[in-house]
């Protein structure tokens, strides 16, 4: 069998049983929370009888080993469950499936990690290539520093930096990201301009050195001294010769950081008041609203999942001897 | 003489027979200094509604669990939202009095059996007349064993409700209360067709246009509302803004009109914007410390006269409010409330009078207080400074940091944490307030005041008074009321907060009521654009 083919069956078997693995762990801790959804939602209002209507109405006075193997059931046939909250006993049935909760934020945050993404990946890369390139001269120093800035700051104050000079000094974008469903594409684009440029400062860096460093590592290897004796110029070098052996590592880190894209920005969701999943899952955790917080958790497991398989095929496809073994 | 021609000049200004400049002129020369005609005429011109525009709104909750059921309101998102789509039989006024909004009257011989006589001729945003029959469901929707109505507890006492006839609806309760007419009021007790308490569908000034929980709530003038002089702008967009920077910074840049929670660590500069008013209200909110009778030490009255008298509570106003607040006196009647004691004395720091109580109590050793900021913002800071004036008079204040996660199920109101830190939002009446969390049958009632004789004396006190619809002796039975929990009662209750929240200078109001943050949480259906 082709060696990609087998990678990827292997991955995907694999990452079956990691999502088994997730929704267990993450199961087990919800149930490990003290309080849950009636508790939750009544707050400081919570009567012991109203929690008790709340337990019987979301099945929660159930085992929870009887309430997993009914959620892992559903999952099988495709049903992800529907939200706790707003099912009412005494009236009409308000509450909301899963999927339609997840779905839009989902769509929203896959947005913004699109435009970020598809500024940071290609600006890295050209700014780890050239500072490979030319390393140790002043541009070099300059570029590392001023993207080793941007990483150690937290996103917020980046957010808010960024808040300060372009949306409040100098008007050029708005705020508040508040995008819905009925947002045309460029308003869209305009709206998320700042959320998408924070997201960009926060992850060059990271993409940016790896490039560098993995190439800088190839520059000592004898082929490399092989290709220069041969009179090729240094761009051609670490174009042709050198990158296509880093490209493993580099795609590691990028998938690393798309994934971090899509489940790890609710900070900058909260400040820019951006409706992505990150506050969804936070809202749904603080609630004990289950249902949400597994479907949340499966999506981001797959999300993990699938980069880093990506990141593998590209590292075997670029790479002749893993792609040729002998 | 002279008030009487300055009221017919801003009349005159008001339905524009005379211009501004008449106006001024002819105050002026009524002998009205320069600066307060120019105000006059501003406050005149400001209190004349004008129809129009779109509201814009950040609001410092809102959680992608909430729904447009009014039984599960519990943020200040869904109570803003629930007032413009829905009305209630009564309501609070901004003047703090009661007024019947879907009920046109209520009366009651016995205060035990309530009869309210609905408006006629309400419609619903569906176009359905609001009868009797959709008022005893909406009440029905929060009864019962099976109701998991936040609403629930507050009748429990209603034996029956009935409709007699389409426009009259019959409460019967378990025993006599002169406030019931208030309770109704809440702001779960939203009237909506029978059948449907949770599509969103109403009678108020608002129909709803969309909802997206956590995110936004889109509404459009109801062209069909029957509330006179209410409900001016033509459209409303609420906003969930959580983080105070965000908010801030979308009011000063235009994105938003208003805003609720002002941070006030920044408030300072935040004032200095010249587009921004920032708007204060001392209402019925107020932040305590509950002791438990039920556990050792704090069963012991002096030990508990101790602690009450190391507190210094001009001090945790001005640190923990930033001097946004008033000082408590140990009982949570404020003077938002009608029957606020003026009377009694304010408690203060004592330092002779806390080593004194403490000596007498005869304990010795660290006394625990567990907080966390999920009682209030704040909470554990004001633990912190109760322990140092506590060690003023000799006294060590252990304190306990909790996690935020499970505060209300698992610290408060729990035996395990004698002395914990704790926020009440108030109540509009005395007798609410009491039967929420001192009365001995309570499950709120998170002091475990019970056994003791001042508690009873109490308990029965309420009870005269709920029944009593004389307001000169019921004043005196809330009086002696508060006298008994600021002395033998468990609770600390040093603060009042203030709701502090900012406009821009376009929107304009008359005067906010201090029941709810934000003018009663009812702006959208109050303000308008000047």
């Amino acid at each position: 069998m082709h060696p990609v083919i087998k990678t990827v069956l292997g991955r995907l078997a694999m990452g079956v049983l990691t999502l088994f693995a997730v929704s267990l762990i993450i199961f087990s801790s919800m149930e490990l929370l003290p309080g849950d959804f009636g508790q939750a939602v009544l707050g400081q209002k919570a009567l012991p009888e109203t929690v008790a209507a709340f337990r019987r109405e979301l099945g929660l006075d159930q085992p929870a080993i009887v309430r997993y193997g009914q959620w892992v059931a559903a999952v099988l046939q495709g049903d992800l469950g529907t939200s706790f909250s707003g099912r009412n006993a005494s009236g009409v049935d308000r509450s909301r499936e899963v999927v339609d909760l997840v779905l839009p934020r989902l769509r929203n945050t896959l947005f913004l990690a699109s435009i970020a993404a598809l500024i940071a990946v290609p600006l890295s890369l050209l700014l780890g290539v050239s500072t490979a390139l030319y390393r140790n001269t002043f541009y070099d120093r300059s570029v590392n520093m001023a993207t080793l800035t941007t990483i150690s700051f937290p996103e917020f104050f980046v957010a808010y930096l960024l808040i300060l000079f372009l949306a409040s000094l100098y008007p050029v974008f708005p705020s508040l990201a508040n995008v819905d469903a009925d947002t045309l594409f460029g308003e869209r684009l305009y709206r998320a301009a700042l959320p998408a440029l924070t997201l960009t400062l926060v992850i060059v860096a990271h993409m940016m050195r790896m490039t560098r460093a993995a190439i800088i590592n190839l520059l000592a290897s004898p082929y490399i001294q092989m290709a220069r004796l041969s009179g090729a110029s240094p761009a051609e070098v670490i174009l042709k010769h050198a990158l296509p052996n880093a490209w493993a590592p580099i795609a590691t880190v990028i998938a690393f950081n798309l994934a971090y894209l899509v489940v790890g920005v609710v900070v900058v969701e909260v400040v820019f008041v951006y409706p992505g999943i990150g506050q969804l899952m936070v809202d749904a955790v603080s609630m004990r609203d289950i249902p949400v917080v597994q479907g949340c958790a499966l999506i981001f497991a797959v999300t993990y999942i699938l980069l880093n398989l990506i990141a593998d095929i590209i590292g075997i496809v670029t790479n002749p001897r893993l792609l040729h073994p002998r | 003489m002279k008030d009487k021609f300055i009221e017919i000049q801003k009349a005159k200004l008001i339905h524009g027979q005379i211009d501004r400049r008449q106006f001024v002129m002819s105050v002026l020369a009524a002998g009205v200094a320069l600066p307060a005609a120019l105000g006059f005429a501003h406050k005149a011109v400001a209190a004349t509604p004008i129809s129009g525009g779109r509201f814009r709104m950040g609001i410092a909750h809102g959680s992608t669990t909430d729904t447009l059921d009014s039984a599960t309101s519990e943020n200040h998102f869904t109570l803003i939202n629930g007032y413009t789509f829905g009305n209630h039989l009564t309501e609070v006024g901004s003047d703090g009095q009661l007024t019947g909004e879907l009920a046109e009257s209520y009366e009651s011989a016995d205060a035990q059996k309530w009869v309210f006589n609905l408006r006629q001729g309400v419609e619903f945003h569906n176009g359905k007349t609001m009868t009797s029959e959709d008022v005893v469901a909406s009440f029905h929707h929060h009864m019962g064993e099976d109701s998991t109505s936040a609403a629930k507890g507050l009748l429990t006492a209603v034996t029956s409700v009935t409709a007699d006839g389409k426009n009259r609806v019959i409460f019967d309760l378990k025993s006599a209360n002169a406030d019931f007419p208030f309770i109704v009021s809440d702001y779960h007790i939203s009237i909506r067709p029978a059948g449907d308490m949770a599509s969103g569908v109403g009678t108020g000034g608002y129909v709803l246009q969309s909802f997206e929980p956590g995110v936004k709530s889109v509404l459009k003038r109801n062209p069909n509302y029957w509330k006179e002089g209410k409900a001016h702008f033509d459209e409303v967009e609420l906003l969930s803004i959580i983080d105070p920077t965000a908010r801030q910074t979308a009011l000063m840049n235009g994105d938003i009109d208003s805003m609720d929670r002002v941070d006030l660590k920044t408030i300072n500069l935040f004032k200095r914007n010249p587009n921004i008013n920032i708007m204060e209200a001392t209402g019925t909110a107020h932040y305590t410390f509950p002791m438990r009778l039920s556990v050792a030490p704090f069963d012991n009255y002096d030990l508990r006269m101790a602690l009450k008298h190391s507190i210094k509570r001009q001090e945790l106003v001005d640190k923990v409010l930033l001097g946004y607040g008033v000082i408590g006196n140990d009982h949570p009647i404020s003077t938002a409330n009608a029957y606020h004691n003026s009377d009694m004395p304010q408690r203060e720091f004592d330092a002779d009078k806390a080593a004194f109580h403490y000596k007498k109590s005869g304990h010795s050793g660290a006394i625990p207080l567990s907080a966390s900021d999920a009682a209030f913002s704040g909470a554990v800071d004001a633990a912190q400074l109760i322990a140092n004036s506590a060690s003023e008079a000799g006294i060590e204040v252990e304190v306990i940091r909790e996690p935020r996660d499970g505060y209300w199920s698992n610290v408060w109101n729990n035996d395990a944490k004698g002395w914990a830190a704790c926020y009440w939002g108030g109540r509009p009446t005395e007798d609410w307030m009491f039967k929420a969390a001192y009365t001995n049958d309570t499950k709120w009632n998170d002091t475990a005041w019970k056994g003791t004789h001042s508690s009873m004396v109490f308990n029965a006190l309420v009870k005269q008074a709920q029944a009593e619809l004389d307001t000169t002796k019921r004043r005196a039975l809330y009086y002696e009321c508060q006298d008994l929990i600021s002395d033998d009662g468990g609770s600390i209750i040093p603060m009042f907060n203030s709701y502090v929240s900012a406009n821009s200078k376009a929107i304009a109001h008359n005067e906010i009521a201090a029941n709810w943050d934000s003018d009663g949480a009812k702006c959208v259906e109050r303000w308008w654009f000047a």
